[in-house]
């Protein structure tokens, strides 16, 4: 499938002055692409969460935006630590945020839930000491 | 581009503008640019929220309203004042010494709009009774936030209230209890709201969630401050006015509606950039627990609009004592269900998106369009200037791929421009010379 359009954001680990800019980002050019309604709702919440769980958990990392003609893709792949139970992971209120993410109210465990929920399609592969990658697709009206 | 379409009380005066960046810069919607010595406003853009005459040195911004005139083109005229006109006097022991004043004036009656505030605060009090409405509910009562959400925010359409603003509902309760005293026809009657901003005047002229405004004016709380002043502290006669409760006073606050809607799960900001930064985190989701959201585009709330008098702090405080002496009554005892059914509450028009941030309608030439943009973007310097007429250095990249401008209009690119021509020029006259 022809790709139209490609950003990519860096995100750092615990920055969490600039945190949701990425995601702000995306939704404000997914607008001027014409993208609206339910599918623009359903990105911004994933790619604001998936945004924060890489300043909350990840040592850094990266997050893509791509479009092609009939779907939006994000992908977030960061450089570790990686998640030792994924099944465990994608429980709903289950959290391993640190103190300093839950004094600013994250760590409700709800993260990747909603990702899943409010993505077309999920994936998500990890290994330990190496990094996480996510892999979200939205399908685009026509 | 520059031609204007909706009405919009927020004006330029052509003659007082100097063409600088002040406004240019400081619109939250970037709906200014400056072309050819001077400013436009762009119509699909601004939400006449009035910032740009708070900062306009030359007076330049202006804001349209009804003059005292309008009043005499109707046998009766009704007075129907924000609240915030009651911020305006300092220690103002009671509302019916604005409202005598009022009436001094030449208006032939006066109605608070404080309690059309008290009815829709039982209205919205109502509806929010059903469990399945989004969350959080967002006020209607702002309109230049129900214009942000048309023009930035259209996923959020569905969350603003369909209940009538404050004003609407008390010109239509107005206008009847006046015709039912006097027995006169509606059409001889004038409702004119005093009003402590322009957005407040286009909403009336250029309605939204309505097809026609119960109101037939308004004008400016400026203007009514310098004709009142000499009569508000005049000793009051024998009046008998049904005034409202205190919670329908506050509402000229911030806070004051969400307080007397939802005290216990609600949030209330104030201030147009702020109200910006909260909706992208409804937008998130992130507020989905909040059952109401009270947002008001001036900072303090409606006393701190741009045709006020007073400063909207020492306003603040003037209300907030004013309504400390009032009785504790809450809307949802002063209101009767009867009125709830007597007058339309609710819009009878949906509120329509006006997303403006869509590059093209065919989305891959919006992509292209997209694209393009990156690429001018990192020739330009990211100043942000405003040199070039346009408030951003990306929103510039934006003009040029939309067709508006070209990118010779940026000072930097095109001094870099002329020190490449002034170069090829000295080597092509020195290849002559030999």
């Amino acid at each position: 499938m022809e790709e139209l359009f490609r950003i990519s954001y860096p995100v750092a680990a615990a920055d969490y002055v600039n945190a949701g800019k990425a995601s702000t980002d995306i939704k404000r050019r997914l607008k001027q692409l014409g993208v609206g309604g339910d599918v623009l709702r359903r990105v911004a919440v994933a790619s604001y969460e998936v945004e924060l769980n890489l300043v909350i958990h990840s040592m850094g990392g990266e997050l893509t935006l791509t479009v092609f003609p009939d779907e939006a893709q994000l992908v977030s792949a960061d450089v570790g630590p990686g998640i030792p139970d994924v099944d465990m992971a994608m429980r709903e209120g289950f959290s391993t945020a640190n103190d300093e993410a839950r004094s600013l109210g994250f760590g409700a465990g709800m993260g990747l839930p909603n990702m899943k929920r409010n993505a077309d399609d999920f994936s998500i592969t990890s290994e330990l000491g190496k990094g996480t990658t996510i892999s979200m697709s939205f399908k685009l009206a026509q | 581009m520059y031609e204007n379409k909706r009405y919009h009380s927020v004006r330029l005066d052509k003659d007082l503008c100097k063409g600088c960046t002040n406004c240019l810069t400081h619109c939250p919607t970037a709906a200014i640019r400056v072309r050819g010595g001077r400013a436009h406003i762009l119509d699909n853009l601004c939400i006449d929220c009035g910032e740009c005459i708070r900062i306009c040195d030359y007076h330049a911004k202006v804001a349209f309203t009804d003059t005292m005139d309008s009043i005499k083109a109707y046998k009766y005229a009704i007075a129907l004042p924000a609240p915030s006109l009651y911020g305006q006097f300092r220690d103002l022991p009671r509302p019916e010494y604005v409202l005598e004043a009022l009436k001094k004036i030449g208006f032939d009656d006066v109605f608070e709009v404080a309690r059309g505030a008290d009815i829709v605060t039982r209205a919205i009090r109502e509806k929010m009774k059903d469990p399945k409405l989004p969350k959080p509910l967002i006020s209607s009562a702002c309109p230049t936030v129900v214009r942000l959400i048309q023009v930035r925010f259209p996923e959020l359409i569905e969350n603003i209230v369909d209940i009538r603003q404050p004003m609407e509902v008390a010109a239509s309760v107005a206008r009847a209890e006046f015709c039912k005293k006097k027995g006169c026809d509606p059409s001889d009657v004038g409702c004119f709201f005093i009003t402590p901003c322009p957005a407040k005047m286009t909403a009336i002229r250029s309605p939204i969630g309505q097809k026609m405004s119960a109101l037939d004016g308004a004008i400016s709380m400026m203007e009514i401050y310098g004709l009142i002043v000499p009569y508000v502290n005049e000793m009051l006669g024998d009046t008998h006015y049904k005034l409202s409760t205190g919670y329908g006073v506050a509402w000229s606050t911030s806070n004051g509606e969400a307080n007397a809607v939802c005290p216990d799960n609600s949030l209330s900001v104030d201030g147009i950039n702020n109200v910006i930064r909260v909706l992208e985190e409804v937008e998130n989701n992130k507020l989905s627990d909040l059952l109401f959201l009270e947002g008001n585009a001036c900072i303090g709330g409606c006393v701190g609009g741009p045709l006020t008098f007073e400063n909207s702090y020492v306003a603040k405080n003037t209300i907030r004592k004013m309504v400390r002496n009032m009785p504790p009554t809450h809307p949802d005892e002063a209101v009767t269900g009867a009125t709830l059914n007597k007058y339309p509450m609710k819009n009878d028009l949906p509120f329509e998106p006006n997303p403006s941030e869509k590059l093209d309608e065919n989305m891959v030439e919006a992509l292209r369009k997209m694209n393009r943009m990156n690429e001018i973007i990192k020739r330009l310097p990211g100043y942000d200037c405003g040199s070039c007429g346009s408030p951003t250095c990306e929103t510039f990249a934006e003009d040029i791929v939309r067709g508006y401008c070209t990118e010779m209009d940026c000072v930097h690119l095109l001094r870099e421009r002329l020190k490449v021509m002034a170069e090829d020029m000295v080597e092509l006259a020195q290849s002559r010379r030999e």
